[in-house]
């Protein structure tokens, strides 16, 4: 595994498999009455949100102190960078106060990159999502929610997905989270289909590694999993779309459209949902909608992570069952 | 001032002559010139080229002289064998009034080491909505005959035809930054495979297509003639390529780093790729440069940007656009151009001395390497490669795309109107 998590892209098969595998040994650590490992002791996590976002920082935030990392919380707004203090001050900055970890979310497609790579400093990177370029810890809870359910939690060890056919609906040309679900999911041989009105798909899309459509119903019945992507309103002022309306009815998931698809398969959605535009209630409060798992599960997940780039040379879980005795 | 013998030199790549330079006109071409009273510049092997002029520079001064100031980028200019250059309107104040313009002509005129061409402003502040007095620019002392507002595209499709059919009166020309604004909104690179997966705002070849197509039916309609700037899609070579075969009076200019450079390194996000119009695609460079070889493009122009460290030391969306270009351009178009057996040394001082000459009316400038003629002359060894070290860099910038890459070609020796400014590869 590389020394930073920038983009799903950069995860192998085998990578991918054994982040999985790692997170479903994090999530029986959720199932114990104290859910801490002692992992990362003495090893300092930095949060640095440059964009506003509760669920996610949370979530690392979680999975940080269940490994018993200290955390430092940093987001931009009233802080020196609101000042006009540079993206390489700000991380000399923290740094400089000894951090081994950077976790961070940028509205800048690229930065995390230029954070790992542009020698400002040498702490560990991870992408907690940047502009529209890459949400890779969300590709992979995506994907471990999908292991689970298709396969199964135990069944599911040391398999990827292959031959899964998962959907995605919607806003394709502003979602991090669909680059990096593609590229994960090919990678673990899921086909992917991604499904949206034209002017939602950027140009450049022909040498992705999936499927496109312009309609939903006939993708539906051929889907394991369909993921829905939030669809923000402000887009029908820049004229992607006509009305909300017009959207909801070609693109937004209903009840009747969830009958369409087969019995097994599961709707799922990164969050937040816009009620009543991509998906109604009925769908997305079924048993069927994995929104509420997807949450648990990125915790899982981002532990594995975490663990992996900051403490993989130790065994995580096993250690700790030796001390627990 | 006194004579001076350049010695066994390939004249436009030629055979070798010598050249003896009198003053500050060439006095003989010839072999076997008597060195007698002269200093003598050997220079066998060498390359000599009329002196370069480049319509596109940005000297930043007035108001950005943290970036580059007319003596920072005149020595640059020199040091890249450029004996002209043609500085672009887009400074703090604007170059929208004689007075801005003069100023910058006149600091030109003081350092000497290059011929300072100002560009007025096409538009007030170049807002597009209000021309600027052209006619009083073209008047002043820096007699302005090319008006651009670079950096900004005159969209407004009325406002292009008065600015077209309005420059007439004196011969004047305007240079368009075709870049529809609407269309570009947000963009930050190339649109394509690479946009795409990088998830960086796409900046669509049409945009600057559809201004060309617009601006050449313009130029018909008025009779007018017409620049356009930094070309670099190929589709914008077609519709140049047409409008010259109906005879429409259309020049164009392409950049070295368009001529070079593709949007597959924008990969890296690293902002020193980061250039308006955006690097394109392998499809279009190969055509850029086919372009230029068959005469469809005119001439090369640096679109020299400088820009201070911070504002590339950053990530790609805080990231200034530009790169600095007037010492790398000529041996960037001798690696793409030369080299591939595009273009000979003859055509090379077409494209980046007689026709830019041309088009911006530089006096003296973009003259044949003849007896009687002003000595604007520029020496190059083609023979070296090096690799490329911004420390060594005249320009007070140093955000150039070909940092470590091995280029061919060194200019050694630039006169100014039999005055040295470069000797040795060493500013004088």
């Amino acid at each position: 595994m590389q020394r930073h998590l920038i983009s799903a892209a950069d995860l192998t098969r085998d990578d991918a498999v054994l982040i999985l595998d790692t997170a479903e040994e994090m999530a029986r650590v959720a199932d114990r009455p104290i859910k801490k490992l002692p992992t990362l002791r003495g090893r300092t996590i930095v949060n640095l949100f440059f964009e506003d976002s509760t669920r996610t920082r949370i979530s690392f935030e979680a999975a940080e102190k269940r490994l018993s990392a200290d955390v430092i919380n940093f987001s931009a707004k009233g802080s020196s960078v609101s000042k006009g203090e540079s993206l390489k001050d700000t991380a000399q900055t923290l740094e400089a106060m000894g951090v081994d970890a950077v976790v961070i979310r940028h509205g800048a497609s690229g930065a995390p990159y230029r954070l790992a790579n542009s020698g400002w400093i040498d702490a560990v990177v991870v992408n907690a999502g940047d502009g529209t370029h890459q949400h890779p810890t969300q590709a992979l809870l995506d994907a471990f929610t999908m292991r689970r359910r298709l396969i199964g939690p135990d069944a599911g060890i040391g398999q990827d997905l292959d031959g899964k056919r998962i959907t995605i609906v919607g806003d394709v040309l502003h979602s991090r989270v669909a680059r990096s679900n593609v590229d994960l999911l090919h990678t673990l041989g899921a086909e992917v289909t991604l499904v949206a009105p034209p002017t939602l798909l950027p140009v450049g899309i022909e040498t992705w590694p999936c499927e496109v459509s312009y309609d939903l119903d006939s993708t539906l019945p051929k889907s394991d999993a369909v993921m829905m992507l939030r669809v923000q309103r402000e887009r029908m002022n820049a004229a992607f779309f006509p009305t909300e309306r017009e959207y909801s009815r070609r693109y937004g998931l209903d009840g009747d459209r969830m009958a369409r698809m087969p019995e097994h398969a599961v709707v799922m959605h990164p969050g937040p949902m816009v009620r009543g535009m991509e998906i109604t209630a009925e769908v997305a409060d079924s048993d069927r909608c994995t929104v509420v798992e997807q949450v648990a599960n990125g915790v899982s997940i981002r532990m594995a992570v975490l663990y992996l780039l900051l403490g993989g040379n130790e065994p995580a879980v096993t250690q700790t069952r030796t001390e627990e005795k | 001032m006194s004579k001076i013998l350049i010695r066994g030199a390939k004249v436009l790549g030629g055979e070798p002559q010598d050249v003896l330079i009198d003053g500050g006109t060439i006095a003989e071409v010839g072999s076997g010139l008597s060195a007698e009273g002269a200093e003598v510049v050997e220079a066998e092997g060498k390359v000599l080229l009329p002196g370069l002029v480049d319509l596109h520079t940005h000297l930043r001064e007035p108001g950005r002289e943290d970036s580059e100031t007319v003596l920072t980028g005149t020595r640059a200019a020199a040091s890249g064998g450029y004996t002209t250059v043609f500085a672009m309107a887009n400074t703090f104040p604007v170059a929208d009034t004689a007075g801005v313009v003069e100023q910058v002509w006149r600091l030109g005129k003081e350092h000497g080491y290059c011929d300072v061409q100002p560009i007025g402003a096409v538009t007030v502040g170049l807002e597009g909505r209000k021309l600027a007095e052209l006619g009083a620019m073209h008047e002043s002392a820096a007699g302005v005959t090319v008006f651009s507002d670079d950096g900004k595209c005159v969209h407004d499709a009325v406002i292009m035809r008065r600015a077209l059919e309005y420059v007439k009166a004196f011969g004047g020309v305007v240079a368009q930054h075709a870049q529809e604004p609407r269309l570009t909104e947000g963009a930050e690179m190339n649109e394509g495979v690479v946009s795409a997966e990088l998830g960086l705002g796409g900046w669509p070849a049409v945009a600057e297509e559809s201004i060309i197509a617009r601006d050449v039916l313009l130029a018909e309609h008025v009779g007018s003639r017409v620049h356009i700037c930094h070309l670099s899609t190929a589709g914008s070579v077609e519709i140049v390529r047409w409008a010259k075969s109906r005879g429409i009076a259309v020049t164009a200019e392409v950049t070295p780093h368009h001529l070079l450079l593709t949007d597959e390194l924008v990969r890296t996000y690293n902002p020193v790729y980061k250039v308006n119009p955006p690097l394109r695609t392998e499809r279009d460079v190969l055509a850029l440069r086919e372009a230029l070889a068959d005469g469809t493009i005119d001439i090369v122009a640096t679109d020299h940007a400088p820009h201070p460290h911070e504002d590339k030391d950053c990530e790609w969306a805080a990231a200034a656009m530009g790169m600095v270009g007037l010492e790398t351009a000529l041996s960037v178009v001798q690696e793409t151009m030369v080299d591939t057996g595009l273009l000979d040394w003859a055509g090379v001082a077409d494209r980046m001395s007689f026709k830019p000459a041309q088009i911006g009316q530089a006096k003296g400038h973009g003259r044949p390497v003849s007896a009687g003629e002003p000595a604007n002359l520029t020496l190059v060894d083609t023979a070296y490669r090096g690799s490329v070290d911004p420390a060594g860099f005249a320009s007070r910038s140093r955000n150039t795309p070909y940092e470590g890459r091995e280029l061919p070609g060194r200019v050694t020796h630039t006169w100014l109107r039999g005055k040295a400014t470069l000797v040795d590869g060493k500013l004088t």
